[in-house]
């Protein structure tokens, strides 16, 4: 079947099975491998990517399902200069990432979180990310890079919009 | 100013954050082009005889290449054990033949052209597998009523140490013993296991796959296929974690290099987690008996811990884990008389291997929940007795009964500092009111002291290779034979060369894990790395210095003895001569300015600390929760303190989950009840507060550095701290003991009991 969608940014359609997973599809048909899959019962978040402004677990969306759709996955995050995303630049600041799996779905859950609630206490950053799981940080690394991320605004809650990752 | 010891962020992250790491699944290389998918068929039955294989319809399945079942690969010799200890009637075919022994034995290999396809395909295989009892505990394996292997005549797999004499505690005014199960948990690395593989004209083997230290994975692989080693190209790409789990080569990987060859095409091979919770290694699995006695006063005056190790199906690494628990029986402690002993145990199970920490938990778990029960019994603060029986500080080697020698510690001066930072009066102090008032929320206080040995020489010796080369560009390369997978070391290892060169770290490229270009390396485990890798890093830098020298006393006319570092250029000034210099770029214009070295370490270091865990308990529900974790934790100098601080936090989140959450579960009949994520409780954001860090730095005579280990620390101290904290708060209703994980039915139930015993 044809499935059509924008991916951080770019307009693409493809012939894909109707089975395969939108994670499958980010990773084998568009080669975007940024995008983990650490399990198989959408426990670990590693495959988080945004959805039409809204955190999904890809690993649990078929790809048919996000038929026009607007996706952002991690490699759609930096500026067109390669400016880091404000919670990009955050994790690196505050080491919020060692071995890098749980990254690129922490990064955007992370995000999530900042888009419900720009100025989240730790317990609020921690049941935000409770869907996320890291077996490096002990999540205190992170919770402190989510809430360095708050520190700059808005923006921190937000993907870039298509036209500014097609520039 | 020294870059060493300084907060410098990573320079593995940028990439991380934009582009994402490249793991073994994320590999896109021209020699993988049209690779197969390898799909293993596992046995769904923990023990049985293994009737028949029938593969047809799996191979008219749509994409299948080919299938291959026990009697498809003949030629292949069984895998050894590499253990002297093991009896080699234990040894593992790679394809089960005669029998099935643990839910995830490999029955058969389905190879497809699609990643979908292979899972379709392998659930036609038809396996009919006679039923036998499963073994699932150490105590039915004991028994050797079921054997796993009837050839061996025993379950027992290997032995270690001799009864305590029976006058062992002859004298001791209290003996207190206790039956304690130190669980067996899941690694759970983020990534599963990967492995690729293709074979090139030349007749070598590039095989790509996740690990902690190509070499060693290089080596086994070459020996269970029967390669020469010259004919295996290991690359280890970006590693999601390994925690241990990702020592060495699991067969898998060999399996997928020998199924390359048969095919004639590159092969991968991706596990799902379901398949990772039952096929990777699982770590602890302890059954412990600890016997503790000494006087009133709170001295300790004997101390015995009787072990059992579950080691799975076949054997694996955790064959040997009792010996670094019994090495490290003694722990910081000065009890005059230690005695351990252990057996190592075969169960229809999947097998034991190294889990952050590997064996040293284990050993600080049964002594710090001993000393707790030792406090209880006499009615001493469990404060006081640590303190009352810790090797006082030392910077002479230490010996103890056990057999371990401590390069240097301050074991009081650790439990102080954690006390205090803890506000340990005051806790006591709102734990009495909190039991005078009878809240339902009681507060529990734990504490723990450890000390565990890193660096040790696991075989492969305690040493390290580098190789370090400036280039004209004003650019350096380090080789490590170490592997991070995590941990930093792109960062660290241009620290320490940045740090003697005057190269900025960001100039410098650290490169692992590919055998090719480093032929040797003891890969990244036990806590080694900084110690053996970051010295050699060091230490190459010191040579390149003086082959610098010569060359530029050369090249300047000045005795090299007048030519001194000149951090600011990066390269070498004439002293007394100012405007005179050459930088390490210069040098390498007309020739390769490099030098490969070997660090090797005299000796394994201690490092040390001690924990407080504060813990809030419902006594209705059962329910626990950890307020705080605050930790002092002696690793020696410390090179980049947010490297081990995240080493750190991340030991705690792994300790504190072993002792409220975390546990592999068997029904009677072997079946797994944990083999996804929705079961196997993985610690979660939630379940966890931020920590308190303490820092104390004791530094190490051992190498250059002063430098000890930090990858283990936070899980050997916090899991006994956790549990001691738990057991703390409700020890006012009458509880003793509970087992980890302190589940609240554990907790609940352990209430209702003692209150029951208290009111007959």
């Amino acid at each position: 079947m044809k499935v059509s969608m924008t991916v951080n940014g770019q307009q693409r359609t493809d012939e894909v099975e109707p089975r395969l997973l939108l994670a499958h599809y980010l990773r084998e048909v568009c080669g975007l491998k940024a995008t983990n899959i650490g399990c198989d019962t959408t426990s670990c978040g590693a495959c988080t990517v945004v959805v039409d402004g809204l955190t999904v677990k890809s690993c649990t969306v078929l790809a048919a399902q996000a038929d026009g759709a607007q996706v952002t996955t991690l490699e759609g995050l930096a500026g067109p200069d390669g400016e880091l995303h404000p919670v990009q630049r955050a994790f690196r600041e505050e080491h919020g990432l060692q071995c890098g799996f749980c990254t690129p779905g922490m990064v955007m859950a992370a995000i999530g979180v900042l888009a419900d609630n720009p100025d989240p206490s730790d317990r609020e950053v921690r049941e935000g990310l409770e869907g996320n799981l890291c077996r490096c940080t002990g999540y205190h690394n992170i919770v402190r890079a989510v809430r360095t991320a708050a520190q700059a605004g808005p923006t921190a809650g937000q993907v870039p919009q298509a036209q500014e990752v097609q520039a | 100013m020294s870059i060493l010891g300084t907060r410098v962020v990573r320079t593995e992250d940028p990439l991380f954050l934009t582009r994402g790491a490249t793991y073994t699944d994320d590999l896109v290389d021209d020699r993988l082009t049209g690779a197969l998918h390898a799909t293993f068929v596992r046995s769904q039955v923990a023990h049985g005889r293994l009737l028949s294989v029938d593969a047809s319809a799996a191979r008219e399945a749509p994409g299948v290449v080919a299938v291959f079942t026990a009697e498809d690969c003949t030629d292949l010799a069984p895998i050894p054990a590499g253990l002297p200890m093991v009896p080699p009637a234990m040894i593992r075919p790679w394809l089960a033949t005669d029998a099935v022994r643990f839910v995830g034995d490999i029955v058969a290999v389905v190879l497809t052209e699609e990643r979908y396809q292979g899972e379709d395909a392998a659930e036609l295989v038809s396996v009919d597998v006679d039923p036998l009892p499963a073994v699932v505990t150490t105590a039915d394996s004991a028994r050797d009523e079921v054997l796993l292997f009837p050839e061996a005549g025993t379950n027992v797999m290997a032995a270690f140490g001799e009864p305590a004499p029976e006058d062992f505690f002859v004298g001791c005014e209290v003996v207190v013993t206790q039956r304690m199960v130190n669980q067996r948990v899941a690694p759970v690395p983020l990534e599963t296991r990967a492995a690729a593989a293709a074979w090139g004209e030349d007749g070598r083997v590039t095989i790509w796959c996740t690990n902690q230290g190509a070499q060693q994975a290089k080596g086994e692989i070459a020996g269970w296929l029967g390669l020469d080693p010259a004919r295996v190209h290991l690359v280890t790409p970006d590693v999601g974690g390994g925690f241990g789990a990702k020592i060495g080569a699991d067969p898998e990987y060999a399996f997928v290099a020998w199924l390359a060859q048969q095919a004639g095409r590159p092969v991968r091979w991706t596990e799902s987690r379901s398949e990772n919770l039952v096929g990777m290694l699982h770590g602890r699995g302890q059954d412990q008996v600890v016997t503790i006695g000494g006087r009133r006063d709170g001295t300790i005056e004997a101390y015995s811990l009787v072990v059992d190790q579950d080691c799975g199906a076949y054997p694996r690494v955790g064959i040997i884990l009792p010996t670094l628990t019994m090495l490290m029986a003694a722990a910081t402690y000065a009890f005059p008389k230690v005695h351990a002993q252990a057996r190592a145990l075969a169960t229809n199970t999947t097998s034991i291997g190294a889990y952050r920490g590997a064996g040293r938990p284990e050993a600080t778990a049964a002594v710090e929940r001993s000393i707790d029960l030792f406090a209880a019994e006499i009615g001493m603060d469990p404060a006081e007795v640590r303190r009352k029986n810790l090797v006082p500080a030392f910077s002479e080697p230490h010996t103890t009964p056990s057999g371990a020698t401590y390069d240097s510690g301050e074991y009081v001066a650790a439990l102080d500092k954690a006390l205090e930072a803890a506000g340990y009066a005051e806790l006591r102090a709102e734990q009495t009111r909190r039991r005078e008032r009878g809240d339902v929320r009681q507060l529990g206080i734990g504490l723990s002291t450890y000390v565990e040995i890193t660096g040790a020489d696991t075989g492969l010796g305690a040493a390290e290779s580098a190789e370090l080369e400036v280039h004209p560009d004003g650019t350096a390369t380090v080789l490590t034979g170490t592997s991070p997978h995590g941990q930093g070391h792109a960062t660290a290892w241009a620290m320490l060369a940045s740090d003697q060169l005057g190269i900025p770290v960001e100039k410098i490229t650290v490169l692992h894990g590919d055998t090719d270009r480093i032929p040797r390396g003891g890969g990244t485990m036990g806590s080694r790395s900084l110690q053996q890798g970051g010295a050699a890093v060091h230490q190459a830098a010191t040579e390149l210095i003086e082959v610098a020298k010569q060359r530029a006393a050369e090249q300047l006319e000045a005795d090299p003895a007048d030519l001194q570092v000149d951090l600011t250029s990066a390269g070498l000034s004439v002293r007394g001569t100012p405007g005179a210099g050459i930088t390490f770029a210069q040098l390498a214009e007309k020739e390769p300015l490099v030098v490969q070295t070997r660090f090797e370490a005299a000796a394994p270091t201690f490092p040390f600390g001690a924990h407080v865990a504060v813990v809030e308990v419902d006594v209705e529900s059962g329910k626990a929760e950890l307020q705080r974790l605050v930790a002092v934790d002696d690793a020696g100098v410390i090179v980049n303190p947010l490297l081990a601080e995240g080493q750190r936090h991340g030991g705690f989140a792994q300790g504190v989950a072993q002792a409220l959450l975390e546990e592999v579960l068997y029904d009677a009949d072997g079946n797994p009840q944990t083999s996804t994520l929705a079961d196997y409780p993985f610690v979660s954001a939630t379940e966890l507060p931020s920590f308190e860090l303490v820092d104390m730095a004791t530094p190490t005579p051992i190498n250059p550095l002063g430098a000890k280990g930090i990858g283990e620390a936070g899980t050997i101290g916090s899991t006994p701290a956790v549990h001691n904290a738990v057991i703390d708060a409700v020890a006012h209703l009458g509880v003793r003991h509970v087992d980890m994980p302190t589940t609240p039915m554990r907790v609940w139930r352990a209430i209702q009991q003692a209150q029951q015993e208290g009111t007959h």
